[in-house]
């Protein structure tokens, strides 16, 4: 794991990957005052969209950092990968579809646990999911 | 890290410690189907406690695990689920609606022993006059 101030990169290739992966944002949302609801649905959203790589792209990364969304502050998770894409992803975001062996929950489900979730993919050039939960107002 | 077994009368008491990577979800899978022959084990409890995240992966194993081990007569319960973990898994989608779940280990026990009495009755009485 390498810690660049508010950024955190994991590099994903096995199953064990999946598990620091959601360990470091559950970290990072715990810094930042998030509510141990939010924190473990940040944690279940990052393990699912880890997920995605090992069982899809085969590896990728996930990165962790505090960016500016919409002119808030937010928790923001990106996973990237370089594996086949996704082909039709309005469909990659309804629930119970999969191409694989998983429940086709993965994506819709992710979104629901995060404020937002964006998916850029194309057939044979990978694909990026961002998801981000804005960060509560320091009291 | 694999998840310790106990054995207690005819019951399993698997404690998940710790996150499960997808080797340990394995063994576990098998050391319970294993210990169920070996123990004509008729009920089993995965204590899920100190589970701090439930993924669609984490759920779908503890399902086979059940499913697979009913296949050998024993019946599983769930317990221990946090709340913000069963918040969770409800946001994203998931149910456990053919599992058996209960509060804690106490509730899992007192489960198994209603659950498992009225099936012997059942069986007593198919079976009389043989």
């Amino acid at each position: 794991m390498i810690v660049v101030a508010d950024s955190m990169v994991i590099a994903v290739k096995v199953s064990g990957d999946i598990v620091t992966a959601r360990q470091a944002g559950r970290e990072l949302a715990a810094q930042l005052g998030f509510t141990l609801t939010d924190i473990t649905m940040i944690s279940t959203a990052i393990s699912e969209i880890a997920r995605n790589i090992t069982s899809y792209a085969g590896t990728g990364e996930v990165r962790i950092a505090v960016e500016d969304r919409e002119g808030r502050r937010a928790l923001v998770v990106q996973a990237h990968d370089q594996g086949p894409g996704i082909i039709d992803i309005p469909r990659a975001l309804e629930d119970g579809y999969s191409t694989g062996h998983g429940l086709g929950l993965g994506l819709p489900g992710a979104k629901r646990l995060m404020d937002r979730l964006l998916v850029e993919s194309n057939p044979g050039q990978g694909t990026l999911v961002e998801m981000w939960k804005w960060v509560p107002p320091r009291a | 890290m694999p998840v310790p077994i106990l054995k207690q009368g005819t019951y399993l008491i698997a404690s998940v410690q710790s996150a499960l990577t997808d080797a340990d979800t394995e063994r576990l899978q098998d050391d319970l189907m294993t210990y169920v022959s070996r123990y004509r084990a008729q009920g089993i409890i995965v204590d899920v406690t100190a589970i701090d995240v439930m993924d669609s992966f984490a759920a779908r194993s503890l399902r086979t695990i059940a499913h697979m081990t009913k296949l050998r007569g024993a019946e599983t319960v769930i317990v221990g689920l946090q709340p913000e973990v069963a918040f969770a898994m409800v946001q994203l989608g998931l149910t456990f609606e053919d599992m058996h779940t209960a509060l804690d280990l106490e509730e899992g026990l007192s489960w198994l022993n209603k659950k498992l009495s009225s099936t012997r009755r059942h069986r007593d009485g198919n079976d009389r006059g043989r």
